[in-house]
């Protein structure tokens, strides 16, 4: 598994690029490979989380959950405010590790790595783990400073390269074409809806294998949050993409699987259409059903 | 009646009337403060008058006062009468003028008190000539004649006009002869000088070396006569200039009808003032604007310029900065950014705003005894061991005058940064982490950027005191006369250990011990001017970066 880590890191990330939009391609080709075909078992398995228990202090937030996050799908976490699935998310990439009092016991394997290991590289993880926040949070940097900030942080300096990655990671964003003119001039002066693309961006940029999103439209408007979510469905193809959301519609919308949170407990987790038209959980009824939440 | 006042008062109308009368009291007091030196100050570069006055004493003696009439002020007469000054029995307050009567050479002092009903006529003759000497102040009376080499070669009575250009001229000559033997003096034997210095410490670092071999010591000994010689040659030069420059004299009336002669090389200005045309006094003022601001100081720093002391009060500020803003920045950012939140840090942030708090002096006392005494001392005992047991940084200095006054301004800085980096969004700080940045990638390449103007506040309050500060540094480096800047053109150019002159100690010296206050009054006034214009210049620039810097990076909205 270390090998795998590896060889993604010195793979060159040019002949990544070239990769990716290859790829892309090929997926779009078999775009009707229907996920409604596949239950969640049958997929391959990115995240697996084993019996993990978290506390802020002497307060538990998250009780013996246990899921399996698949491969290049959607994943949404749906919940109550408070239910503990931004905690949850948050712990893919060790973000918990900031939060002081924060204890976590069990484990989440990624490509069959635990995270919680001692002698893991944190940095690493979060490279392979991106995260775009709920309130988009560019850097007060030129457009594209934001969007090369990973690469010079592995200490990629080749302007070639970075010119290439960075329109490669605009273009996947969706958001090539209306700063391309500009990408010099800062970041802070895009609309908010930009500026959250522009985070996807950068996140994309550094060919993480997971994309963990966290509410990302919540501070949207309507019509960039329809973006945010085309984009979601573009880039489902090369990422395995986790989304946290409030909006039950959006669940339903971008996700393939849904995961319900209640009080720190993930109560059910399967396929979107299943979840939202015919729950087993009568707890998930009822939040899906508007009594609560 | 109850009713409206008590409406009055719950609507807020008083309060906001007293909020608004306490900021107008404190504009007003600004503006005049500002207002009254910057009249007094710029008032003396204007080319007053030359009154001719006739006074006759109430005993019947009739004299004649030539001069600038300074000040006036009324005083009650039982004060006068007390002095021993008869008046006539009606008269309660009189006026009395301050003359500057100049001519010190020849009267013993510069200035004379007139009671304004004894001057039975004044006029304002054209030919009255002012002039500004190297030595015992102004001149003031009537152009006899010009002489060279103690032979007359131009003469005219009192109250003509006729050699004035003749005598112009060999002014104009006489500083340009001034110019070149300044040049010399200051400049070519100046660094002459200086590297013969350096040549002996030379060659007693070789003794203490135990290198002093004979080939050695006849290189430095060749070297010398080669600056010897260069010496010997100036020397000459400056001789005959020197015989040059005293060649001519003039002879001038004072008040009372003496005849005084005076050398040209004394002269810096001859002027008519109440010959001259609005124009020309304006041109007047600017010259000697000028010469306040671009100038050396003379005669105890009474006359001529202070740039030597804008120069060193700019350089210190500088200095300062450099050093303070690192030094604060640094332990801003642990105690914020790495050092665990308890106890400890509570204490050292409680210790860190006190020191803000200490009296200045007392830093002064610090910096005498840590910095120049026992750095300096160990410094001069490893380094320079050579110029012992002149000390070279084991005294007061440039540098510690600086890194005095960084340590006072030290905690401005810090809690400035502080409060800046606990303002950046923690969002901000996320994005970076999330991407794969350390800790150190993310403060470095995102926080720090983002935080720089509150740091440049910091730097902004620093130099705001640290312009302003000068007790601590008459401990610490600064001098009532420094004899070159502390940046020059011998090796290696920027002289950390010299002494310096600075604003605030100049405003107190002339002021307060200089030897002839009244004729100084008027600099302090134009000095403290000064200092302020250059603190606000300053604090502007500074101003001007946080500004550009909070536009780079405007805070993302919260």
């Amino acid at each position: 598994m270390m090998e795998a880590q590896a060889i993604e890191r010195d793979q060159d990330p040019a002949s990544t690029v070239n990769e990716a939009s290859k790829g892309h391609a090929m997926d779009i080709s078999s775009l009707n490979r229907g996920v409604s075909t596949r239950t969640l078992e049958q997929e391959d398995v990115c995240i697996d989380v084993r019996n993990m228990n978290l506390f802020y202090g002497d307060k538990q937030a998250l009780f013996d959950v246990n899921m399996r996050i698949p491969k290049k799908r959607v994943t949404a976490f749906i919940g109550p405010s408070g239910c503990g699935k931004s905690t949850l998310l948050r712990s893919f990439n060790r973000m918990n590790d900031l939060v002081d009092g924060c204890r976590i016991e069990g484990e989440i394997n990624i490509d069959n790595q635990n995270i919680f290991e001692k002698g893991m590289d944190i940095t690493d993880l979060r490279r392979r783990v991106g995260m775009v926040f709920q309130k988009p949070n560019p850097f007060p940097k030129s457009i594209y400073e934001n969007v090369a900030y990973g690469l010079r942080i592995q200490g990629i300096n080749k302007k070639r390269l970075i010119d290439e990655t960075v329109e490669w990671a605009l273009r996947s964003a969706a958001l090539w074409d209306e700063v391309k003119d500009r990408l010099h001039e800062s970041a802070l002066g895009m609309s908010g809806g930009q500026q959250q693309r522009l985070v996807i961006a950068r996140t994309i940029a550094v060919k993480p294998e997971v994309l963990l999103l966290d509410e990302p439209a919540s501070a949207l408007d309507p019509i960039s949050t329809l973006k945010i979510e085309e984009l979601i469905n573009d880039l489902k193809d090369d990422f395995t993409i986790v989304i946290v959301t409030h909006n039950m519609q959006q669940a339903a919308r971008v996700s393939d699987y849904t995961a319900f949170m209640y009080m720190g407990n993930l109560i059910e987790f399967g396929n979107t259409d299943t979840l939202f038209t015919n729950p087993t959980e009568k707890k998930t009824e009822d939040y899906i059903t508007g009594r609560y939440g | 009646m109850r009713q409206p006042l008590d409406k009055w008062l719950k609507s807020g109308t008083p309060w906001v009337w007293l909020n608004a009368g306490a900021v107008a009291i404190s504009v007003i007091m600004v503006i005049g403060l500002l207002a009254l030196i910057a009249v007094r100050g710029l008032g003396h570069f204007w080319p007053a008058s030359i009154v001719e006055a006739q006074i006759q004493a109430p005993n019947g003696n009739t004299s004649l006062l030539i001069g600038e009439i300074v000040d006036t002020e009324e005083v009650s007469a039982a004060q006068l009468r007390s002095a021993g000054i008869e008046l006539p029995e009606s008269a309660t307050f009189v006026d009395r003028h301050l003359v500057k009567i100049g001519n010190r050479d020849v009267y013993g002092s510069d200035f004379s008190w007139v009671l304004d009903r004894n001057i039975v006529e004044r006029t304002y003759p054209e030919n009255l000539i002012a002039i500004e000497r190297r030595e015992w102040g102004n001149f003031y009376g009537y152009l006899l004649a010009v002489k060279e080499a103690g032979v007359t070669v131009a003469e005219q009575n009192a109250g003509e006009n006729r050699i004035w250009d003749e005598f112009q001229a060999r002014i104009e000559r006489a500083l340009t002869i001034h110019e070149a033997i300044y040049q010399i003096e200051k400049h070519e034997i100046g660094s002459i000088n200086y590297a013969l210095e350096r040549l002996r410490l030379k060659q007693r670092r070789l003794e203490l070396e135990g290198k002093d071999t004979p080939e050695n010591l006849a290189e430095l000994d060749a070297e010398r006569q080669s600056y010897q010689q260069e010496y010997h040659a100036l020397e000459a030069r400056l001789a005959d200039l020197n015989k040059e420059f005293n060649r001519d004299s003039f002879v001038a009336q004072v008040q009372d009808g003496r005849t005084t002669e005076i050398y040209f090389s004394k002269v810096v200005r001859a002027y008519q003032p109440n010959a001259m045309g609005l124009g020309g006094k304006f041109a007047f003022y600017g010259a000697k604007l000028w010469e306040f601001l671009s100038d050396e100081p003379r005669e105890a720093n009474t006359e001529g310029g202070i740039f030597p002391a804008i120069f060193g009060t700019v350089m210190m500020v500088l200095l300062m900065s450099v050093m303070v803003t690192p030094f604060g920045v640094v332990a801003a950012v642990y105690l914020r950014e790495y050092a665990k939140q308890g106890f400890i840090t509570r204490v050292i942030r409680i210790a860190v705003n006190n020191l803000a708090g200490v009296p200045s002096i007392v830093y002064g006392v610090f910096g005498l005894g840590f910095f120049v005494y026992f750095l300096g001392g160990h410094m001069d005992d490893l380094f320079f061991p050579e110029a012992l047991p002149a000390p070279t940084f084991g005294t007061p200095g440039l540098m510690w005058a600086s890194l005095t006054l960084a340590l006072l301004t030290v905690p401005v800085v810090i809690v400035a940064t502080e409060e800046g980096l606990a303002r950046i969004p923690r969002t901000v700080r996320e994005g970076s982490l999330a991407l794969g940045a350390t800790k150190a990638e993310t403060l470095w390449r995102v926080v720090l950027p983002m935080a720089s103007p509150a740091m440049m506040t910091g730097v902004i309050l620093a130099v705001a005191r640290a312009a302003g500060e000068v007790a601590p540094l008459m401990l610490v480096g600064v001098v009532k006369l420094a004899p070159s800047l502390p940046l020059d053109g011998n090796y290696p150019f920027i002289h950390l250990d010299q002494k310096f002159m600075h604003l605030g100690f100049h405003i107190y010296d002339v002021g307060f011990q200089s030897p002839n206050v009244e004729a100084a009054r008027p600099l302090v006034y134009a000095t403290a001017l000064l200092l302020v214009v250059i603190i606000a210049l300053l604090n502007l620039s500074a101003i001007a970066i946080r500004n550009h810097l909070r536009e780079k990076y405007k805070a993302l909205e919260s």
